[in-house]
């Protein structure tokens, strides 16, 4: 009875292995009849703001090219120039540029790299729609996100354009590995990875801070422009002064640069060794003569014609 | 389980003692009235353990079918990972997932049930060696999967081992996880067999590997299947060691475990990723694959309790 059982699960097993040798046959007889005669595969990871315009970049250009597998994964940008400073993967997508700690290991193992603008974001502070906040300056973020800041309270804050009373503010941001937070902290508090340490981390989840900012009617958040968008009339995204007056989040305002300082440019980093394969080469093109369909799809801010002729000139430079 | 004339031990020994305590009952005065609304009290309060668990549980399926419903269909299970939510499946995870899982069981049963056998069997219980080993395992059992996933990627996708990013090193480190529950199951399993059973064996000349191997083992085996349930259940669910193995979220070819150039991804991992996604429709899909997963979890889960049920012992 007994040996039953055991060749019952050696059959399970054998099943199971067969099942992963025909799949990795059908794969490679399907690498011959190709228009595009492109085929390879594509290791992308990084940042998880990037990685919704990136994939569906894949998936169009897979549409063209199905013997090309590209793959994209969401391990932040912190966590994905690890990986691809150690030669792991052949691009990484990127909330913010480069550190010089991460160039350090890239040299160090040899991994040589270039650096693409995909598309803008706008980091946006959003609140609840019922608070009659409409504008933050930047010093009032600072107060509130800086680190070892004890305002816990609306009241505590200084420089607001509306009586928001003195409610208990609940604060929602992301985890360290985000790129999202490397950047708020700089920008808002000098320095990156300065911030207050008692406020709800979200991780990489950003719709983790829209349900918190929808559900608490004195909660503040930042997050990637898209969420917002997405979003719709659950959240209210606020105004920011930088020292030139109240700017919005828009698709103009961060075109024009006028949206600062949470207007950012989001990159792609691909290294030498993927720009030597045609196929790579071929998907980074379309990445970028496609941008502004795909950020429309995807709901990103689109580059302006400059910043996608310095793409395509960088390119063109690093493809050689 | 009971049919008559086959009563098992267990409830032929309950349905004395039942016996005993009517007869034993009936001889005495009553019991006093705060004891009986004692005994009362304590029986609402297990109830009412269970149905907490139970509404729980229903509480989420209930959650992932209302946000999830609208999504099902055939293409859910037959169609690549997309980022336009309509032609979204989970092919690639479906796949990556049973792969995953399926590995696993081949590596984690005859390491636990050979490290149980060894420890009931063999192993001199009483050696200050054997006792560490058996706190060390039970320890082992707490430590939080990402722990095992950050060991993974430093000695097994890196480091000595040096796979690469392949599924097959996400299923030796979902083994590790899953190890130490095989082995404190099967251990109590391998326990639970009378010594009768041993001793009668013995006695009749056969050697110890053939007491173990006719006997032990096959008398056991209902209870290392349940460690197996559990270890498949945990190993199933878990995204945060993968998600560290460079386990895709965007990936449409299936999955080659043993090629580290292919990408993979596992259930969890894609309902983890689509539920932090911007666009509603595809949270909605997030929810869809709870579903499946639970599908798959039940489907294998049932396999191996029918497996149980067919080699249930009686004494």
């Amino acid at each position: 009875m007994i040996s039953k059982k055991w060749l019952l699960a050696l059959g399970v097993g054998m099943v199971l292995a067969l099942g992963a040798a025909a799949c990795g046959d059908d794969d490679d007889d399907g690498g011959e009849a190709s228009a595009s005669g492109l085929s390879g595969t594509i290791r992308i990871d990084g940042s998880s703001t990037v990685a919704p315009l990136t994939s569906i970049a894949a998936e169009e250009f897979q549409g063209e090219n199905p013997d090309v597998n590209v793959t994209v994964g969401t391990s932040g940008t912190s966590g994905g120039f690890e990986k691809f400073c150690a030669g792991e993967t052949d691009a990484n997508d990127a909330s913010r540029q480069i550190e010089p700690e991460e160039k350090r290991v890239c040299s160090e193992n040899g991994v040589e790299y270039g650096e693409v603008q995909v598309a803008n974001d706008a980091l946006s502070v959003i609140v609840n729609p019922n608070n009659p906040l409409t504008c933050i300056s930047v010093e009032t973020l600072n107060q509130a996100w800086d680190n070892g800041s004890t305002v816990d309270s609306w009241g505590d804050l200084d420089g607001l354009d509306a009586d928001v009373g003195d409610e208990d503010l609940e604060l929602f941001g992301p985890g360290s590995d985000s790129g999202t937070y490397d950047y708020f902290t700089e920008a808002v508090n000098g320095e990156e990875g300065v911030i207050r340490t008692d406020y709800n981390s979200i991780g990489e989840n950003d719709n983790a801070a829209i349900n918190g900012v929808a559900g608490d009617e004195w909660a503040m958040a930042y997050v990637p422009y898209s969420f917002v968008e997405e979003a719709g009339e659950q959240v209210k995204a606020l105004e920011i002064d930088g020292g030139d007056g109240c700017v919005a989040p828009t698709a103009e305002t961060v075109q024009d640069g006028s949206y600062t300082p949470l207007g950012r440019p989001l990159f792609i980093y691909p290294s030498a060794e993927a720009l030597a394969k045609p196929e790579f080469d071929a998907f980074l093109e379309f990445y970028i003569a496609n941008q502004a369909s795909l950020t429309e799809a995807a709901t990103f801010v689109p580059m302006t014609e400059e910043q996608t002729q310095a793409s395509e000139e960088e390119i063109s430079k690093l493809i050689g | 389980m009971s049919n008559g004339s086959q009563v098992p031990f267990g409830s032929r020994a309950r349905v004395a003692a039942e016996g005993a305590r009517a007869a034993t009952l009936g001889s005495l005065h009553r019991q006093p009235a705060k004891v009986v609304a004692l005994n009362r009290a304590f029986r609402v309060f297990l109830y009412g353990t269970v149905a907490l668990a139970l509404i729980g549980l229903a509480a989420l399926l209930v959650d992932a079918f209302v946000e999830g419903e609208a999504r099902l269909s055939l293409g859910l299970i037959t169609d690549s990972t997309s980022r336009i939510a309509d032609n979204a499946g989970f092919r690639q995870a479906i796949l990556g997932s049973l792969y995953l899982v399926g590995l696993m069981i081949l590596m984690v049963v005859p390491l636990g049930v050979g490290a149980a056998i060894y420890m009931e069997e063999y192993g001199n219980r009483e050696s200050r060696l054997n006792r560490m080993i058996e706190v060390n395992i039970q320890n082992l059992a707490a430590v939080p999967a990402i722990v095992y996933g950050i060991l993974g990627l430093a000695f097994i996708v890196r480091g000595p081992i040096d796979l690469g990013f392949m599924l097959f090193a996400g299923s030796i480190t979902l083994t590790l996880l899953v190890l130490p529950t095989v082995i404190i199951a099967a251990r109590e399993a391998i326990r639970a067999v009378p010594p009768s059973i041993r001793e009668g064996s013995l006695a009749l000349g056969a050697t110890q590997w053939q007491t173990i191997r006719h006997q032990v083992l096959p008398a056991a085996l209902p209870g290392v299947l349940t460690g197996v349930i559990l270890a498949v259940s945990r190993a199933l669910g878990e995204a945060a060691p993968l998600l560290l193995f460079g386990a895709a979220i965007f990936v449409t070819t299936d999955p080659q475990p043993f090629n580290s150039d292919a990408g993979w991804t596992a259930l969890p991992v894609q309902i983890f990723s689509l539920a932090a996604d911007p666009q509603a429709e595809l949270r909605e899909l997030a929810a869809a694959g709870i579903i499946i997963m639970l599908a798959v979890l039940l489907l294998m889960n049932s396999f191996a309790i029918w497996l149980r049920n067919r080699y249930e012992q009686k004494w």
